[in-house]
């Protein structure tokens, strides 16, 4: 279905409107307005420090904000963050797992269920513990943990970080089947040229304030590039960055 | 040999279970030395139920209580580490214990003495050690979710500095009572070394925090049961025996990964 179709038989799943946060008296987010539809993927872009972690804690509820967060009813949040600590916690992949309790009335997916739909061996890793796991096992488990109550919005904040090459193509391609097959809404900050040109609709480009928002195809114009990161090289692929 | 009373053994257990399982958050943490330094600030409690004349347990809990509350009330203003403001509340609490007990309680208070048990600090250690074994059942995972991401934690509706404050005051309540038996100098061994041993031969979480309570009760009921035998304090041979097995299980586990990989 193209991207106009589907605009047309979707609503709105998200609102945002003169969102401001201010953290010791700085001012993080400065009057930032989206609507976001349903079952599409919002790439949310922008230097280091322009908020995008900021926005996420404040579409928690995170952290105090001025201005209108509003999400539509029977809105279920997954979320992945850009850093866990497991340190040298001896917990296991199913124990792990068994930590996330159901929102509301809904029933949280077994662990061989959510492992197998991030492409996950459930007898091989269930056991294993979270701090000998891959970077990649590791984001795979994560988003596992962020979609076991069955979210209909996920949120994921720089979901392949410290994850090799391979691995973020593979983890990318399993976030677009869920969200292909379960309808799901997506938010998700990324460096990556190639990850906000092939797998979101739409891109919020951030610096405190909205510098742009609109279809993700835009990413590749080099002076939407250069008000974004003051240059247009800034933003490269992961391959051309290494 | 002297004899050793039902008391002190069931008290030994109950401390040393309660200690043990408590402790494993502790030392996943990284507050290992917080216990140890926590357990000082009894001692103006003990000093003020000798002077005063009522049971020094409830002076000791008092001051641990109040103390952890000004501790998690200081950690979220400043966000000092908790082992930072813990390491100065306690030399203060130390001096002014150390002024305030007479000398002949003074050994009794730094190093404890389950010989002394009755029905009474029994029952309290039963009772207290079940409150803080449920009661650390009960958050035990969402802590644990707090330690691997603050954030993941909330957005799941957690109230992670709650929670850490409950946390505090369970471990005060421990201490508590550990420092009846062991002593405020010692009790932080308690809540240490089981963890310790058990986070080295663990690979699960629930295989680690009931392998450190059992731990922790091995090591408290055969400290008292040497100190029958041997005719010494207990609270040492506790902690001797503790740190034996913690070594013993460092050569063990080295052992199996030099032989099997």
């Amino acid at each position: 279905m193209s991207r106009l179709a589907r605009e047309s038989t979707t609503d709105y799943i998200l609102e945002v409107s003169d969102l401001t946060v201010k953290l010791k008296d700085q001012t993080i987010l400065d009057n930032v307005s989206f609507k976001l539809k349903r079952g599409t993927t919002l790439a949310i872009v922008g230097p280091n420090g322009a908020g995008k972690t900021v926005l996420f804690r404040a579409l928690l509820n995170l952290v105090p904000y001025k201005g209108k967060i509003e999400w539509k009813e029977r809105v279920k949040i997954g979320y992945v963050p850009q850093r866990v600590s497991i340190g040298d916690i001896p917990i296991s992949v199913q124990e792990f797992l068994s930590f996330k309790k159901p929102s509301g009335m809904g029933v949280c997916l077994g662990t061989q269920e959510c492992l197998s739909l991030v492409g996950l061996d459930s007898e091989r890793l269930s056991n294993r513990e979270l701090r000998v796991l891959s970077g990649g096992q590791l984001q795979r488990v994560l988003i596992a943990w962020a979609i076991a109550d069955r979210p209909n919005v996920l949120l994921f904040d720089e979901p392949t970080a410290g994850v090799d090459l391979d691995s973020e193509e593979a983890i990318y391609e399993m976030l677009n089947g869920l969200e292909r097959e379960n309808q799901m809404t997506v938010l998700l900050i990324s460096h990556d040229i190639h990850v906000i040109r092939d797998y979101s609709e739409y891109m919020l480009a951030l610096n405190r304030s909205v510098i742009y928002y609109g279809g993700s195809e835009q990413i590749a114009d080099p002076s939407l590039l250069q008000k974004i990161y003051g240059s247009s090289t800034l933003l490269k692929t992961r391959k051309e960055r290494e | 040999m002297a004899e050793v009373s039902v008391f002190s053994l069931v008290t030994g257990i109950c401390v040393g279970l309660s200690a043990g399982y408590l402790g494993s958050l502790m030392v996943l943490k990284k507050m290992a030395l917080v216990g140890d330094a926590l357990s000082h600030v009894a001692l103006p409690g003990l000093a003020l139920g000798i002077l005063l004349g009522f049971n020094p347990f409830l002076g000791a809990f008092a001051f641990l209580f109040g103390s952890a509350a000004i501790i998690w009330r200081i950690e979220r203003a400043t966000k000092l580490s908790i082992e930072t403001i813990v390491g100065a509340l306690f030399t203060l609490a130390l001096a002014a214990g150390i002024l305030m007990i007479p000398e002949p309680e003074l050994l009794e208070a730094l190093f404890g003495d389950i010989t002394n048990v009755g029905l009474t600090d029994t029952m309290v250690a039963l009772v207290v050690s079940l409150i803080a074994i449920l009661s650390t059942k009960a958050i035990y995972k969402k802590i644990v979710l707090g330690m691997i991401s603050e954030e993941l934690a909330k957005s799941t509706g957690l109230d992670v500095d709650r929670i850490n404050l409950l946390y505090l005051l369970l471990v005060s309540l421990t201490v508590a009572i550990g420092v009846r038996i062991v002593g405020t100098l010692l009790v932080g061994f308690l809540v240490v070394v089981p963890a310790a041993t058990a986070k080295n031969v663990s690979s699960n979480l629930f295989g680690y925090s009931v392998l450190s309570s059992i731990l922790g009760s091995v090591s408290s009921s055969s400290g008292v049961l040497l100190s029958g035998f041997l005719d010494l304090p207990s609270g040492p041979l506790m902690v001797l025996s503790g740190i034996s097995i913690f070594l013993t299980a460092v050569v063990a586990r080295s052992l199996r990964t030099r032989f099997f990989g």
